[in-house]
């Protein structure tokens, strides 16, 4: 009797301290949920999901704290992605946080802007080159289409532009299957 | 000598429609009333555009400049005035726009002032550059800038592969350039194997063309080129694929994610051999190229075509038959269709096929594929064409790229043989064109996310840097007033030790209340001040009236309403 107490007694102090010890040693650094979230999210960080980027809304996806329809930038794809990632149901974008829209990028009209440099303050993504009392204007490659600085702009001088297909950007369709018409 | 040739696996022999095309010599092609010459035709960066409307330009003359290293440059392929640098559709399937440079002839077709390219004098490097001023893509059909592919390889190259296969239906223009300019191109693959440092050149002809092959024979013998070697090749579509003919021709495979250069073999097509030796000997830039005409037309043949002629031009030198429904470019099994007949013959365009619903009925209905291998058999790429389709048809295409989605050639061999007339190849290219596009979004994404976390971490650390600062100035401040107030505080009144510290603060405070009071004083000084008498009087009088009328301010506004 006292053997066997003492034999697992044993077994779980050397079993307990494996398992502490390698929770030490093999410690993840970060949530690995939470960056496999932000993976999927646009990172646009537009705050149009009512989290100050996509970070922090992947941190609150996965803390249960917000849900997985408020991305409009990641659309219906994004929404499905983070579904499946997460393995619960999907859902339709949430219209109080925003509708999708085709990817846009920000440009100035650089005969209104006056060089406030409020734009620049507030891209999310440092997109905007200018200086006070200088010309802005915004690095294309590199825009989100946030929209972020549209509201702080005094002038209204930014509006957003529609990114066209080129051809490097153009995609094969589909190949439909056509319905043979009645004879 | 009988050189021991091997297979690859797979491909088709379709009926080949050559011989129409090859009955007359090469053509040249009247000037057109404009040429639309596209500042994109190969592959890489978009060269830039060197002229302006309203430039005068000269044949030769260089009017897009490669835009870094992986680009190439783009030149006026005739002497003319430059109507306008704007977007026009392009020769490609989607029908968008590309920048373009749109040339009036003037008639005189003038060259620059052509100058052969000194090789002995010049370093390989400067010759690379040469090579991308002057314009010089892979004419095969995939125009990857030339110069990128003629540095030796790490391991040394031991063959250059010369590529006259021309294994696609109804094209001939390699063939027609064989026949009839066999000593250029010869002279072309000289200068390629001595930028190459290559040890022999093997020429691999398919053997449908005999008299190409005794051209070139003739061409290599006459040059006393020992190294280089005409090889006939069993006509098999597609010889003609790079990774195709260097199996045949040498026996190796080139494996999964390798370049053939790994392997220190090259491969080059004809008419880029024959473009160099353009370049070098007589200091002309690439700025026509020869191009098949055949399907639904009534003289096929070959052109030498200026690049930019619109394409109509050209089809109707041979005569388009009534019942055309479409051009494409290059041949039935690879080629594109393109959105318009005015397009302009680019640097990739080695045949215009004339298409009608007679000579090219539209497919059958597409139906279940029945799993019978078919396409396995015949793929060259030794893929299995039904997974690759069955995973991009469901769009799942990470399965996709395991089944090296990338590795395919868009031959056309599977789709050739499919029971079920299944389009295959288009889904090759959906899924691809999809792939890359996603990880388009994927690179975007995560420049962006760096960048904000980078914007951030930088508004971190200024924040923190003013404040340290703030502190640091606030201290340095503070030390060097109390000691000051401590002076002044000890010898003014000797007071306890505990209460020093109080007094201090006390002292600090009104020695800063009476700095104040001084910089007011001193930035603000009043208009009151240094009067001379008579002001003071007026100031005086002023003062007196005010103080008069004050008690009655409230009347003094209805007074002037009612005087109004």
């Amino acid at each position: 009797m006292l053997s066997a107490i003492l034999v697992m007694a044993g077994l779980a102090i050397v079993i307990g301290a494996a398992l502490g010890f390698a929770a030490v040693k093999f410690r993840v650094e970060g949530d690995p949920l939470v960056d496999k979230i932000d993976a999927i999210l646009p990172q646009t960080q537009c705050g149009q999901c009512g989290f100050p980027g996509c970070k922090p809304y992947a941190t609150a996806i996965a803390g249960g704290e917000a849900d997985i329809n408020q991305c409009p930038p990641g659309g219906e794809e994004g929404i499905r992605k983070l579904a499946d990632l997460l393995g619960r149901e999907f859902k339709p974008l949430n219209a109080e946080n925003g509708v999708e829209k085709p990817k846009s990028v920000a440009v100035i009209d650089e005969n209104t802007c006056i060089g406030c440099t409020l734009c620049i303050q507030a891209c999310p993504v440092d997109a905007i080159a200018g200086a006070a009392k200088q010309m802005h204007t915004v690095i294309d490659p590199l825009c989100t289409g946030c929209e972020l600085c549209l509201a702080p702009c005094p002038v209204d001088c930014i509006t957003m532009e529609p990114v066209g297909e080129t051809v490097d950007t153009w995609k094969w369709h589909y190949p439909v299957i056509p319905i043979r018409t009645a004879a | 000598m009988l050189r021991k040739l091997f297979k690859f696996n797979g491909g088709v022999k379709p009926a080949t429609h050559k011989a129409d095309s090859t009955r007359d010599p090469i053509k040249s092609v009247p000037l057109p009333a404009q040429l639309v010459v596209p500042l994109h035709q190969h592959v890489g960066g978009t060269p830039h555009p060197l002229v302006a409307a309203g430039d005068k330009v000269l044949k030769g003359q260089r009017i897009g400049a490669a835009d870094g290293n992986v680009s190439s440059a783009v030149h006026a392929p005739t002497s003319g005035h430059v109507v306008a640098v704007e977007p026009r559709v392009m020769a490609h399937t989607s029908g968008l726009s590309t920048l373009s440079v749109v040339i009036e002839p003037d008639g005189e077709d003038r060259w620059i002032d052509c100058e052969p390219v000194p090789l002995r004098a010049m370093g390989a490097d400067e010759i690379r550059d040469t090579l991308r001023d002057a314009g010089v893509v892979g004419l095969g059909g995939a125009v990857f800038p030339s110069h990128l592919k003629l540095k030796p390889a790490k391991g040394g190259t031991d063959t250059l592969v010369i590529n006259g296969a021309e294994c696609e239906p109804f094209i001939t223009c390699d063939d027609l350039l064989m026949r009839e300019r066999a000593d250029q191109i010869v002279r072309g693959a000289e200068i390629m194997q001595q930028l190459l440092q290559a040890r022999r050149v093997l020429i691999g002809i398919e053997d449908n063309k005999p008299e190409a092959v005794a051209a070139m024979q003739q061409a290599v013998s006459a040059r006393g080129a020992d190294t280089m070697e005409v090889v006939a090749i069993p006509t098999r579509y597609p010889a003609g694929g790079a990774k195709q003919l260097i199996r045949v021709l040498t026996g190796i495979e080139v494996p999964h994610g390798h370049r053939s250069t790994d392997y220190g073999v090259q491969c080059f097509n004809t008419g880029t051999a024959y473009a160099i030796a353009d370049v070098v000997d007589r200091g002309r830039p690439l700025v026509s190229r020869i191009v098949t005409v055949a399907g639904n037309v009534e003289r096929p043949g070959n052109y030498e075509v200026l690049f930019g002629t619109p394409m109509d031009h050209v089809a109707a030198l041979a005569g388009v038959k009534p019942g055309t429904d479409r051009f494409i470019m290059g041949g039935p099994m690879m080629g594109f269709r393109m959105p318009a007949y005015d397009v302009p013959v680019v640097k990739a365009t080695n045949c215009i096929l004339v298409g009608s619903p007679e000579l090219f009925p539209a497919p059958a209905p597409e139906i279940a594929c029945i799993r019978c291998g078919e396409c396995a058999r015949v793929c060259p790429a030794d893929l299995q064409p039904f997974e690759l389709y069955w995973h991009s048809r469901a769009k799942n295409f990470g399965k996709a790229q395991e089944y090296h989605l990338f590795d395919c050639i868009e031959c056309g061999c599977c789709a050739y043989v499919c029971p079920s007339h299944i389009p295959l190849v288009d889904y090759y290219r959906f899924s691809k064109s999809e792939i890359w596009a996603r990880e388009r979004q994927k690179n975007a994404a995560d420049v962006a996310r760096d960048r904000f976390e980078f914007r951030n971490e930088r508004i971190e650390r200024e924040k923190r840097e003013k404040a340290e600062k703030l502190a640091a100035k606030t201290a340095a401040g503070r030390a060097a007033l109390s000691t000051t107030a401590m002076d002044t505080v000890a010898a003014s009144a000797p007071a306890p030790a505990s209460e020093g510290a109080e007094d201090a603060k006390k002292a600090l405070i009104a020695a800063a209340m009476a700095r104040a009071k001084a910089q007011r004083e001193a930035a603000a000084p009043q208009n009151t001040d240094a009067l001379t008498p008579d002001q003071q009087a007026q100031v005086a009088e002023a003062d007196a009236r005010r103080a008069a009328i004050s008690p009655a301010e409230g009347d003094a506004a209805p007074t002037e309403q009612s005087v109004r």
